[in-house]
């Protein structure tokens, strides 16, 4: 099998090319999707290669152009939204949750809304307060939808497809973060599940749960806990909507111990409902309380030093494992 | 006023539901009546009484569970009024309550688990330790705080082979009834024994010490005295090596104690506890009292009457608390020797095997002679060989005297 070189960015991008090209019903729409080849540069060609009516810019409004997404899946269409930050998409909220979520439960089933609405997430890149949150557990909460978070390329790669096969809306959620990172991705990769967590790494002393932008921050961690002779398991959730609480708690029952790592905030937060899975279905192989390494509860500082501090780091997912551990 | 607790019968004993009052209220007591029988781990224990007085109050109904050290009942000692009538004593307040006393105003149900005193451990090691009959107090944790985490429960379990069918339980073993059967429940002693003896090979530093003792002399004499009497009244030889142990164990009290928070303790008296195998499977070990006292006749009678009453499942709270040393006595249909496992917190195990005709060189030839082995198990953060050797050679040394026992 032959592997290519490639960013996250790419990887989105052949996935948002591929989906073009093999579904004419599919289009793109957002802010500076099409001229400026949108705000982290995923979209960039493709307004050349596909023309205005498929790359379509919008107005600044997430609420209008959520809703024409939403009423043009309903029409028939494929339409991908791309929504610049998880932040703005706040804007839509209406249209995500009283609208997509909603209407084939209000229609009696008559109608569906197979939209796919991708947006980044995320902190880590100086963007301060209005642009760094991380709110997919927000969006996580609503029945009606699905909810993802490529990590890794493949999963950029592959996750577009399988997710505008979906009767029913779809939120990607790409961390910010990533779009520059680098590696190896097969030449002929393609669709992937959009149901089942991975298990990154295997071990059998505490299972890592985690997800998106921290899934390399807790990897590296496991790496370091390797060299203290603690071989931890690390899961990446993928689908944070609906959790594959199957791989997450077979994994537990195994290392007896977890340690959620969530760059959301920790009240009320998915890292919260995992924790209560894990006390709810495993409650008798644990040998520590369920640990959580989650942002700080402030708004997302501006300072790179602030901003660092704020979010989940390898030496605090490092020590959270060794705590489970009695260290 | 005194309160009359749930007595520890045992290391391993957490907790006793209490089958029947045996007394009731008002009723004059004095020492050593058994006034309650409590379930436990090891069965229907009969619970004994020290003080003299009238039970007040009772404070446990039947059925219910207490932890050690909970009040069961009020005892009013003698010369002092009933707390019924009592409590508005000149020093007391007029507001503390008039009828009920200080204690009878908690009720018995919010006595249990004193919080300083519950088991810092995992759900999973709890899981654990309860299918395979470990006692989480007997550990000590390495998991977050200290806590006993299932790692620490599997590396106690020194049965883990056997867990399964520990788990399942002999066919006999049925389940624990508390409250409606007297006797000795196995499936529960299993446990019990298994949690005691995890814990003295995992705790106790034990040292072995073997002799052979030539028993002669103490046979032809027993023979001499069992030559008048009926069967029923005949000595056994385990009669003659009680008494030569509890005789030995008063002079060397190295060896007749109890090592509690990281020191021995030496008992006054020397109470063995005469290990007794039960039909059915389990073991238990209850205390003939003041076995260095008694005399080879009385001790020959405690013998008879404590087998008889353990395997009727009758046991006697102060039988399971009491001893201080362990003897083990194969007897006739026991092998040549055994080793024993220390019963914690007692610090000696003497174990006599099946007595033999066996070669010995005497005078220069080599003559059958009846023999004994005798082991000494002991711990020796309370005693050292040198000391055991002196032991074990008292022992031999007052088996030829066997008259003067």
């Amino acid at each position: 099998m032959s592997k290519v070189e490639t960013t996250y960015r790419e990887a989105v991008r052949a996935g948002i090319r591929e989906a073009l090209q093999q579904d004419e019903r599919v289009f793109l729409m957002g802010e500076d999707v099409g001229a400026y080849g949108g705000c982290y540069a995923v979209s960039m060609g493709l307004l050349e290669e596909f023309g205005e009516e498929r790359i379509r810019d919008t107005p600044l409004s997430e609420s209008a152009f959520t809703g024409a997404g939403i009423g043009a899946a309903m029409g028939g269409m494929r339409p991908i939204v791309e929504v610049m930050t998880v932040n703005f998409s706040l804007l839509a909220l209406d249209q995500i949750m009283n609208t997509a979520a909603t209407v084939r439960h209000m229609s009696g089933g008559q109608f569906g809304v197979p939209v796919v609405i991708r947006m980044a997430t995320g902190a880590g890149k100086q963007l301060a307060a209005q642009h760094s949150h991380s709110l997919e557990g927000w969006l996580a909460h609503i029945p009606g939808i699905r909810v993802v978070a490529p990590a890794t390329l493949e999963d950029a790669r592959g996750m577009l497809w399988t997710a505008l096969q979906d009767p029913d809306p779809v939120l990607i959620f790409e961390n910010a973060l990533l779009y520059n990172r680098k590696g190896k991705l097969a030449a002929e990769a393609g669709a992937v599940d959009i149901d089942r967590a991975a298990v990154r790494r295997e071990g059998d002393r505490v299972t890592l749960v985690t997800y998106g932008g921290s899934l390399f921050k807790t990897l590296q961690a496991a790496e370091e806990l390797a060299a203290e002779g603690v071989a931890a398991e690390v899961i990446d959730l993928r689908t944070l909507r609906p959790l594959d609480d199957a791989t997450i708690m077979k994994s537990v029952r195994k290392t007896r111990r977890a340690v959620i790592v969530d760059e959301g905030w920790r009240s009320g937060s998915l890292s919260a409902e995992i924790s209560a899975r894990i006390t709810e279905q495993c409650f008798w192989d644990l040998d520590a309380p369920v640990a959580r390494v989650c942002s700080a509860e402030v708004p997302i500082p501006y300072p790179k030093h602030l901003e660092d501090a704020a979010i989940p780091q390898v030496p605090g997912i490092v020590q959270a494992a060794r705590e489970t551990l009695g260290r | 006023m005194g309160l009359f607790k749930m007595p520890s019968l045992g290391s391993d004993m957490e907790d006793g539901t209490l089958v029947e009052w045996l007394v009731a209220e008002g009723q004059a007591v004095k020492r050593g009546d058994i006034i309650a029988v409590v379930e436990t781990q090891k069965g229907a224990i009969e619970i004994e009484i020290f003080e003299a007085g009238t039970v007040g109050k009772l404070l446990l109904d039947v059925g219910e569970t207490a932890p050690v050290g909970a009040a069961m009942a009020e005892i009013v000692g003698a010369g002092e009024a009933p707390a019924v009538a009592s409590a508005p004593a000149a020093q007391a307040p007029a507001r503390r309550a008039p009828e009920p006393g200080p204690v009878a105003a908690s009720p018995p149900s919010q006595v249990p688990i004193a919080s300083g005193e519950r088991v810092l451990a995992s759900p999973a090691a709890r899981r654990l330790a309860a299918e395979r009959g470990v006692d989480l107090a007997s550990l000590t944790g390495t998991g977050p705080g200290g806590a006993v985490i299932s790692a620490d429960v599997l590396s106690a379990d020194t049965l883990s082979a056997d867990a399964p069918a520990a788990s399942t339980q002999a066919p006999e073993a049925k389940p624990r009834e508390p409250a409606t059967r007297r006797g000795l429940a196995m499936g529960e002693m299993r446990k019990a024994i298994a949690a005691a003896m995890a814990r003295s090979k995992r705790e106790i530093p034990h040292y072995y010490l073997q002799h052979t003792i030539d028993l002669e002399t103490a046979t032809a004499w027993l023979a001499a005295a069992n030559a008048e009497r009926a069967p029923p009244d005949r000595l056994l030889m385990a009669a003659l090596l009680l008494k030569a142990s509890a005789l030995a164990l008063q002079r060397y009290p190295d060896f007749n104690g109890h090592y509690i928070e990281g020191e021995y303790r030496p008992a006054e008296a020397v109470h063995p506890g005469v290990a007794i195998a039960l039909r059915g499977g389990g073991l238990i070990a209850p205390a003939i009292h003041d076995a260095a006292t008694l005399s080879v006749d009385a001790l020959m009678a405690a013998l008879r009457d404590t087998a008889q009453r353990m395997r009727a499942g009758r046991v006697r709270s102060s039988e399971l608390s009491d001893p201080t040393a362990t003897v083990s006595s194969l007897g006739e249909r026991g092998v040549e020797g055994l080793w024993g496992v220390i019963y914690p917190p007692q610090v000696a195990l003497i174990g006599f095997g099946k007595a033999l005709v066996r070669p010995a060189v005497v005078d220069g030839g080599v003559v059958p002679r009846m023999q004994v082995q005798v082991s000494l198990a002991a711990d020796h953060r309370a005693s050292d060989g040198h000391r055991g050797a002196l032991l074990l050679n008292a022992i031999d040394k007052l088996l030829q005297t066997p008259e003067a026992l």
